[in-house]
């Protein structure tokens, strides 16, 4: 991984909450097709990247019963969780068929780095 | 939601042209405030409500003030005035500028007022006591949230949609909720008084207490609210109280700018105030003398106003809307439309009631039109009622069909009816006509091929029975939708299909599949059946995705509840050694195993391991896996056979041993567990096992399949009896590849076996009378020599993250407080 200094940082306030971008480490650092668990401080962030390439995050673990989601089958922009195989949407982290949804991040490739939005909430 | 509609309807037409600053009072981008209620019941983060992050307006140069309130527009200098919010004021409080902070003025050319609305708050003393709240924004959301948790009882002032789903939300607070409504009805508005008793009850039922007719005067408590008090001077207690008593559009801004403001900000049809440069849209508007308070409305009259402000629809004109709305409330199915009662004497009034199920659906014609209607308890045609409703279509004779959908397998008329642009699919805007095309033109003859052609039905799918009338009209039949015969979902090819595909075009890895077969669609519910299926077809040549497979096999251990790992140590026909278990034992500590478990297929489960420890784990023990996960042949239990047993009549632990041997790690539709038993007393159970072997007198083994004692119990069938462990091995490999090339995904070989039927296996796999046993034996050679120990990945990781644990990633800490 870069050090932190060299990684991509950056935060804007909105007078309430404070955004923020992460660098996550290089893209490759997540296989092709799959995901993988970052905890940024203590927040738990899944980062996904699709076979074509597309990059999702979302939260790490299923509101059902606690997954882990990066652990899960992805594609179609599309994860599955490997424990009751809850289908969500990696996009907006609507649950196919299930009264429930996953929180998602913003997250896109700057100079082979992930780099993911975390707000508004604050981190801890 | 009105303002940000507008501009993105205005990009959309003209990206260019406007150089676009917006003022909003809340610190956030805008939000989906319809959408609130599942937040409050927390079926939604709040995150996923916002429909443009703060970075959506920076990307598209729009020069955003969150927090800032516009409070004045000067006219004459052409300006629009803000002040910063204070950062504990409502954004639609009266006041709440930070006084002391400087005015923000920003120049115009045009301006939009989007205000919106607030909510009512009823004439009360005490309005102020901590603990009373209003339902307006998702930071009210987030409080009310989590004053609820310390609450026991909460009462909800006013029953209209917006009281009863924070009703609702606040249920699954775990918290006492009253619902107290001023009218004699619930939901005034939407609903006639029989259909509102009837909600009433399906509140109560799921734990709403509702009080009619009930109007509260003061607010009781100090500190925080104790309880309310009523009119006629009786009181009720409560822990919290939230308002929710009706919407109040906001208009100072017009007001003190100059505008003509009535009930709300007084807009034509092309949403234009009493000044020509100053539009306005959404809640605050007042059009026609009507004010709306729904999200139709306002994206009809964004829509417009996009089109006169791009001049690309100089002649665009809003004249106003039909209201339908649904109540979106867990386990109540509620529509409503139009009028709720007749309003002239030859208005027709078609009613159907069934008390006992909380069913009530009523609708008002007018010279055949619908004018109005209610769904409640079953809403299954309130779709097409929606659409001839807005669309004022001509009513089928039979109305009947309108409440219960078609009732003698006749087409209904009313999707028949609708004109060719009606919308039918309202997740994927499809209309009537496109779906005619793709049935009369694109030959599309099931529910899927036509969403597969259109996407019409692929979002929410509730569209998908207008969708099988309109087949029902135009193609005259419903073919069976054949999806259920595929192998997997997402590749629309039954199994010898989608086999011969595979072949005759080579394709080795589960993306080639799906970019040949699947038109690039990655369906990841698919994955894992598509590789089990090309490793039996390519033993050696199959490229191997990782992403195609379960956690259990990226890792080779067993996912557990908790997101740990359990790791099996092959342990040949259940026989070890001291010197093994010892090592087990060393392992287990050394990695603080949470349980050391024997299990019902002889073997030693150690559970409770980080996935980061697993290499290690698999190093230091050193003994194959024991396929504890996979779809593939898991175990052969054994009992003493010869060796010690008084009856034992075959070695069964010599059998045992070579079928894991040999069989190791094979996969197939589903898992196969073996046992072999040295006499007819069945001591390891090999009756009911996928495949048993079983000693009887004279030297034979006799052959079951099929046998199971899981979640079905079933005593496997007799396939043929043999002389010798190397017959059964044969038989055994041969059925293995059998099942391995024609059972359906995750068919287990119970189901397999019943299906195809015993006499059939027997003559294919003992009589050969297909000819293919030589086949058979060769292939499932080939998969036992592809065989690898998949454990040799703990000295090398085919990815350097293969296993690691969630990696951290520290922020520095002043930074985040900043």
């Amino acid at each position: 991984m870069t050090p932190f200094e060299e990684r991509v940082e950056r935060r804007w306030s909105d007078g309430k909450t404070t955004w923020r971008s992460v660098d996550l480490g290089t893209v490759d650092s997540v296989p092709l097709g799959e995901g993988r668990a970052y905890t940024v401080n203590n927040l738990g962030i899944a980062v996904f990247r699709q076979r074509d390439g597309q990059l999702f995050a979302t939260e790490s673990t299923c509101p059902h019963r606690n997954g882990p989601l990066a652990d899960g089958l992805v594609g179609d922009g599309k994860v599955i969780c490997p424990l009751h195989a809850q289908k969500f949407d990696l996009t907006t982290g609507h649950c196919a068929g299930e009264d429930m949804a996953i929180r998602t991040y913003p997250v896109r490739e700057v100079h082979g780095h992930i780099v993911v939005e975390i707000g508004p909430q604050t981190l801890a | 939601m009105a303002g940000a509609r507008v501009v993105e309807e205005i990009l959309q037409r003209d990206a260019q042209r406007f150089a676009i600053t917006m003022f909003g009072a809340e610190p956030y981008g805008n939000y989906n405030r319809i959408l609130l209620s599942n937040v409050l019941s927390g079926s939604q983060q709040m995150e996923e409500i916002f429909l443009n992050p703060l970075l959506w307006y920076s990307e598209r140069n729009i020069a955003l003030h969150a927090g800032v309130k516009a409070t004045s527009i000067d006219r004459v200098r052409r300006l629009v005035i803000g002040k910063p919010m204070r950062p504990t004021s409502l954004p639609y409080g009266l006041d709440g500028c930070d006084q002391s902070a400087t005015p923000i003025a920003e120049s115009y050319d045009q301006v939009i007022i989007a205000t919106g609305s607030r909510p009512f708050l009823p004439p009360m003393e005490g309005m102020d006591t901590p603990g009373v709240f209003q339902f307006r924004t998702v930071d009210d959301c987030g409080q009310i949230a989590s004053y609820a948790k310390q609450c026991k009882k909460a009462i909800v002032i006013g029953g209209g949609l917006l009281g009863l789903e924070a009703a609702r939300g606040l249920l699954t607070h775990r918290v006492e909720v009253t619902v107290l409504e001023a009218m004699p009805q619930l939901m005034t508005a939407q609903l006639d008084p029989e259909s509102a008793t009837l909600l009433k009850t399906t509140m109560e039922r799921m734990g709403v207490q509702v009080l009619l007719e009930q109007i509260a005067t003061h607010i009781l408590g100090d500190e925080r609210v104790t309880g309310l008090r009523f009119k006629d001077g009786s009181t009720l207690e409560t822990d919290m109280v939230v308002v929710s008593a009706g919407i109040r559009p906001i208009t100072e801004i017009a007001k003190d700018s100059g505008l003509t403001v009535e009930k709300g900000i007084v807009c034509d049809d092309q949403m234009r105030t009493s000044d020509p440069d100053i539009f306005a849209v959404g809640e605050c508007v007042q059009h026609r003398g009507v004010l709306y308070g729904l999200v139709d409305p306002i994206w009809e009259q964004a829509a417009t106003l996009a089109d006169i402000i791009t001049e690309k629809n100089p002649q665009a004109a809003y004249v106003g809307s039909k209201l339908a709305t649904k109540l979106k409330v867990m386990g109540v199915q509620l529509a409503s439309m139009g009028a709720t009662k007749p309003a002239q004497p030859d208005d027709e009034v078609v009613l159907y009631r069934e008390p006992s199920r909380g069913v009530y659906k009523k609708l008002i014609i007018r010279d055949d039109k619908l004018v109005g209607g209610i769904l409640l308890g079953e809403t299954d045609t309130a779709g097409v009622l929606t659409q001839m409703f807005t669309l004022e279509t001509v009513l089928p004779e039979r109305r009947a069909d309108l409440l219960f959908g078609s009732s003698n397998g006749a087409p209904i008329l009313s999707v028949f009816d609708l004109p060719d642009h009606a919308q039918i699919c309202n997740c994927n805007g499809v209309s009537k006509g496109g779906i005619k095309e793709a049935i009369l033109i694109g030959k599309c003859h099931s529910v899927s091929k036509v969403g597969a052609h259109t996407k019409a039905g692929m979002g929410c799918g509730s569209c998908k029975s207008l969708i099988m009338q309109l087949l029902e009209v135009y193609a005259g039949e419903v073919v069976e939708d054949p999806s259920e015969h595929y192998y997997v979902p997402g590749v629309p090819l039954t199994k010898p299909e989608l086999i011969a595909a595979i072949k005759a075009q080579g394709l080795k890895s589960v993306s080639a599949v799906f970019r040949e077969l699947a038109g690039g669609k990655e369906d990841p519910g698919s994955k894992v059946g598509l590789a089990s299926l090309l490793k039996s077809l390519w033993p050696h040549e199959y490229e191997d995705e990782r992403d195609a497979r379960f956690i259990n096999d990226r890792v080779h251990a067993n996912i557990q509840r908790d997101g740990t790992f359990s790791v099996i140590p092959r342990i040949y026909g259940g026989v070890t050694s001291a010197a093994e278990l010892k090592k087990i034992a060393e392992v287990a500590e050394k990695y603080q195993a949470k349980m050391v478990k024997l299990t019902g297929g002889q073997r030693i489960d150690l559970l409770g391991f980080k996935k980061a420890d697993l290499p290690a784990v698999w190093k230091e023990l050193g003994i194959p896996s024991g396929h504890a996960y996979t779809k593939a042949f898991r175990t052969c239990k054994s009992c003493v056979g010869t060796d010690f047993c008084r009856y034992g009549l075959g070695d069964s632990i010599a059998l045992s041993q070579k079928i894991e041997r040999r069989f190791q790690g094979i996969e197939s539709p589903h898992k196969m567990k073996l046992a072999t038993a040295g006499c007819p007393r069945n001591c390891s159970e090999a009756y009911v096992k996928d495949l048993g072997a079983v000693a009887i007198e004279g030297g034979q083994w006799e052959i079951y399949l099929g046998g199971a004692a899981g979640g079905s119990v079933r005593k496997g069938d007799l396939l043929c009896t043999v002389t010798s462990h190397d017959e059964v091995l044969r038989y055994m490999g041969r059925f293995m590849q059998y099942y391995r090339e024609n059972g359906k995904y995750l068919e287990r070989s119970y189901g397999f076996v019943e299906r195809l039927g015993i006499e059939k296996l027997r003559d294919v796999l003992v009589h050969d009378t297909e000819g293919i046993g030589t086949r058979l034996d060769a292939e499932i050679e080939a998969a036992v020599a592809a065989y690898k120990d998949p454990w040799e990945e703990a000295t090398k990781p085919v990815h350097e993250n293969q296993f690691t644990n969630p990696l951290a990633v520290s922020v520095r800490e002043e930074e985040v407080r900043a």
